[in-house]
């Protein structure tokens, strides 16, 4: 065995690499709750592009069988219906752990210096999340399949001058059909599954070149031992390891009471109306995205047409999500942590969750004038949150950070 | 007691308590009723593949649904075979039917759509109230009109059995300022060969029987489940403790 691997290390850095990355890979000692939830998200890419493989084999990219094909893996197939729901409730999932990730990112201020290239990877590898589940959900062909992907290709056409044309080559057709649903498939199951595991390699090979922050936001590597290994520093491996194992075995007994249990969720992962084969020539009453792009859809709907043109909308929602990229440079606080900052900042983080969380609720209702009213409103608490950030972050009060990490 | 007087008093408990839907002639959502879906019992989803064979398989076909799948609710393939294979030679097809969408889109507005996961789409409750709701409205080309569908496009293929149901209208001024006629309750005008009761618990059945069809996995899902969990659970103990094991030595 010791042969072995030394003729392997000769040839490749096998145990360079599981040292670099594992073994010798120093991480704060005091993790909390929050920090679950990286190694979740890699947990659901796994059950994702696994799943995703056994469905592939039996589903069938085409506007006249991939409605009949999804139903012969919920009928047919030997555990199609468990792939399947993994699949759907997968995707939820996702962006359930992604949010969480990206909220204690702002907690800790984890995508401050020196971590900013780690923060951009991880808003690229959002954004192209949002891009392989709005593909996904076009393929099982049903009402809402369709009709919320007519409804966001639409968008584009609001983008003046080339939009008309920019959306019909992104559809491929002047409405949304099968030539849509093909390219949509090569998307969703090559393409941008390609680039988001690209984009997960650089954002943890920029995470272990600079470390992990903490709770304290506290840098460990100033404080080192003899070894230079840092004082307040535990390997990932086996003390994170053990501890993931535990926050996966927690994640997947939620994850299978939905799966087993309630996977459609009452509606919000799997829409009742997706069981209507999809038909181009009848609207639904009521079209509303999954609830994952729900606070931007609120967004949309809450910027009123100027000049007679959506694009306003249009723009205020594709800012709205490609602002996370600019969180590092916005904040100037001294401390990184939300423990060692002040009130204004408090209150700002507190007013954002709820702007954000109230958006995603208001984009699954009706627009009636009192939530467009509603949504107004959240609106420009959700961009103030950003463009003020400057201004209290720095006149914001601070208490002063601990020297070492403060792990109970 | 008789049929007769079962219907005699089946109708007149109609009459007393009405068919309590507060709908309006507008289009405002009605209460649905709660259908008592049980799909572990058998003999209901039984009796109701045999009412939806019989009634609804000549128009509305189920594509996704083999026959065979009927073994999972205690039918032999034999008795498949026997009893409710009408409209295809072997137990292994699908619920097709004959009707072209063409020719149904010509004789009721519309295509019948496919019902094999018809109350996932609709919701069970829904089918439930529907499917005991049409009334007599001379207005439309069908002769009949439904609570909860509006100017329904099928026809009350079950009238024989349920009878007649008349709308009780009473005239209510709007918001508008003028009179609209708000359907009060459903009244039995002329009874069917059951009673209401049994008609009922027939469409109970037939909406039992629709609900499984639409997932005939979920009863091995619920299974499964249970098992994942317990298993989880127990894995979960062992993580616990071998975190703690090694975490023993972090200060």
């Amino acid at each position: 065995m010791e042969k072995l691997l030394n003729w392997v290390d000769a040839r490749f850095p096998l145990t360079a690499t599981w040292k670099a990355h594992l073994s010798e890979y120093y991480a704060p000692k005091n993790f909390n709750f929050w920090y679950y939830f990286g190694s979740l998200a890699i947990l659901v890419l796994v059950i994702q592009i696994v799943t995703g493989i056994f469905l592939t084999m039996n589903y069938k990219p085409d506007a006249s069988q991939a409605f009949a094909s999804v139903e012969y893996i919920m009928r047919d197939v030997p555990y199609g219906w468990l792939i399947r729901y993994a699949h759907s409730t997968g995707a939820s999932a996702f962006f359930i752990v992604v949010y969480l990730h990206m909220f204690r990112a702002m907690l800790y201020g984890s995508h401050r210096k020196p971590r900013e290239l780690i923060w951009i990877f991880g808003v690229l590898i959002y954004l192209v999340l949002m891009a392989e589940a709005f593909m996904g959900y076009l393929l099982p062909w049903g009402q809402m399949s369709y009709w919320g992907a007519q409804v966001i290709v639409n968008l584009f056409a609001a983008v003046p001058f080339i939009g008309e044309d920019l959306s019909i080559w992104i559809r491929g057709d002047y409405v949304v059909s099968d030539a849509t649903l093909n390219r949509f498939f090569a998307f969703h199951v090559i393409a941008l599954p390609l680039v988001l595991l690209g984009l997960i390699a650089a954002h943890i090979v920029a995470l272990h070149e600079v470390g992990s922050n903490n709770p304290d936001g506290v840098e460990i590597k100033k404080k080192k031992d003899e070894q230079g290994r840092p004082l307040d520093g535990i390997p990932f491996h086996p003390y994170y390891t053990v501890k993931d194992i535990l926050g996966v075995v927690v994640f997947l007994i939620v994850f299978s009471a939905i799966v087993f249990f309630a996977p459609e969720m009452n509606g919000y992962f799997l829409e009742a109306n997706n069981f209507i084969p999809a038909d181009p020539l009848k609207t639904p009453e009521h079209i509303a995205p999954v609830w994952y792009f729900t606070p931007y859809y609120a967004i949309l709907r809450a910027i009123p047409p100027m000049f007679g043109s959506q694009f306003p909308g249009v723009l205020a929602m594709g800012v709205a999500v490609l602002i996370f990229f600019l969180l590092p440079w916005l904040d100037r606080s001294p401390v990184k942590s939300i423990r060692y900052r002040g009130p204004y900042f408090k209150i700002a983080l507190t007013l954002f969750v709820i702007a954000f969380i109230g958006l995603g609720w208001l984009g699954i209702l009706p627009a009636t004038e009192l939530y467009t009213w509603i949504a107004r409103v959240l609106t420009v608490v959700y961009f103030a949150f950003f463009l003020l950030m400057p201004w209290y972050t720095k006149h914001d009060a601070h208490k002063q950070e601990p020297e070492r990490v403060t792990a109970k | 007691m008789s049929k007769t007087q079962k219907r005699i008093v089946g109708s007149l408990l109609v009459l007393v308590l009405g068919l309590p839907f507060g709908v309006h002639a507008a289009g405002a959502e009605v209460r649905l009723d709660k259908a008592p879906v049980n799909i572990n019992d058998q003999e209901s989803l039984q009796r109701g593949a045999r009412v939806f064979v019989n009634y609804c398989l000549n128009c509305h076909s189920a594509n996704y649904m083999r026959y065979t799948r009927m073994t999972d609710i205690g039918l032999t393939e034999a008795q498949i075979k026997d009893n409710l294979l009408y409209a295809a030679d072997k137990p292994g097809e699908t619920m097709t039917v004959a009707m072209r969408p063409k020719d149904a889109k010509e004789w009721f507005g519309a295509a019948p759509p496919d019902l094999t996961v018809i109350t996932r789409s609709r919701g069970a409750d829904w089918v439930y109230t529907y499917l005991r709701t049409f009334y007599r409205d001379d207005s439309r080309p069908t002769g009949w009109n439904n609570l909860v569908f509006d100017k329904v496009g099928m026809p009350h293929v079950l009238h024989e059995l349920q009878g007649h149901l008349t709308p009780v209208v009473h005239e209510v001024t709007g918001e508008d300022g003028k009179p609209h006629h708000v359907i009060e309750r459903l009244a039995l005008a002329k009874p069917g060969k059951m009673t209401l009761a049994e008609y009922d618990a027939l469409v109970a059945d037939l909406v039992n029987y629709l609900t499984w069809m639409g997932e005939p996995a979920k009863a091995q899902r619920m299974r499964t489940g249970v098992a994942v969990i317990l298993f989880l659970s127990l894995f979960f103990v062992v993580a616990f403790y071998l975190k703690k094991e090694f975490w023993r030595d972090v200060h």
